[in-house]
């Protein structure tokens, strides 16, 4: 069985997400309580596990970059640059989501008057430019250490975004997690940590799995150079 | 269905086609280097059919 798991870590993965995702759905539907909120609270336990592990993309992401700047890792630019993807992608799901869920509570799919809401934009568009700057420059070091100083800079807006809930004067977006601990029931809180483990999971994986699809794209360019 | 059941169903059905949408990608990828992969073997295959009839000429032998 360790066997098995060691030569098959993105299968061993994936199986992990998928049974994770199901004790999620099931949490969610069959096990926590509807509070004062209704039913639309119910979409808070992927919500904020999308939105948590986009920030931990996009950190990650940095830290990679990180390493390309200070050690020179030969890898650490496609893992950042494929870390800031998924990012995107969950920051994506994040606003979708979110918006859906400010429509039933707020009654509009968006407001402009919350720092939050505005504040997690302009990390995603951050890093959605992240891409243009990536494709419009030739692939080399000269690509490599650009994306890499871009994807630190934009780090700094993660605690500001995680923070400016706390920091606003306007309370419209709900602060779930305060320093006296989270403001809900044990069994809701639970439910939230097993779907937050599904998303990172989830995360891990499609890393993972896409990492491993570049470097063989990579491979085969490079053998077909040499059989030419 | 009530109003607020379809957009809670909305938010889930959304996050699952997002992700369905990226494996089908995936998906069309891996297809992509299957292919990519058989015909470097192909590429591969002819290299050496070439190269073996010029290893299989014999030497020149000098006699008397």
């Amino acid at each position: 069985m360790s066997t098995w798991l060691r030569n098959n870590p993105v299968t061993a993965l994936a199986v992990l997400t998928a049974a994770l995702l199901t004790a999620s759905i099931a949490l969610i539907f069959f096990y926590a309580p509807v509070d004062a909120d209704g039913l639309n609270q119910k979409i808070f336990y992927f919500h904020v596990p999308i939105a948590l592990t986009s920030y931990a993309c996009f950190g990650w992401g940095a830290l990679k970059a990180f390493m390309h700047l200070w050690k020179r890792t030969p890898t650490a630019d496609l893992e950042s640059y494929v870390a800031i993807h998924q990012g995107v992608i969950f920051g994506a799901l994040t606003l979708v989501t979110g918006s859906i869920w400010a429509k039933v509570r707020w009654g509009t799919w968006w407001t402009w008057s919350d720092e939050q809401l505005v504040l997690f934009l302009v990390l995603f568009l951050f890093y959605c430019a992240y891409f243009m700057l990536r494709f419009s420059v030739d692939p080399g070091p000269q690509r490599a250490n650009l994306c890499a100083v871009y994807a630190l800079f934009g780090v700094v807006l993660i605690p500001i975004s995680f923070l400016a809930i706390r920091l606003a004067n306007s309370y419209i977006h709900p602060t779930v997690f305060r320093s006296s601990g989270p403001a809900m029931a044990t069994s809701q809180f639970a439910t939230f940590c097993v779907a937050w483990a599904a998303m990172l999971s989830l995360a891990y994986f499609l890393y993972r799995f896409e990492l491993a699809g570049k470097r063989l794209d990579a491979n085969l360019k490079e053998l077909r150079e040499l059989l030419a | 269905m009530t109003t607020e059941e379809k957009y809670v169903a909305a938010a889930y059905l959304v996050v699952f086609a997002v992700l369905l949408l990226y494996v089908v990608i995936m998906a069309a990828k891996v297809t992509r280097l299957g292919r990519d992969v058989a015909e470097l073997t192909e590429l591969a295959r002819e290299k050496k059919r070439s190269e073996e009839p010029a290893k299989a000429v014999p030497k020149q032998v000098k006699v008397g």
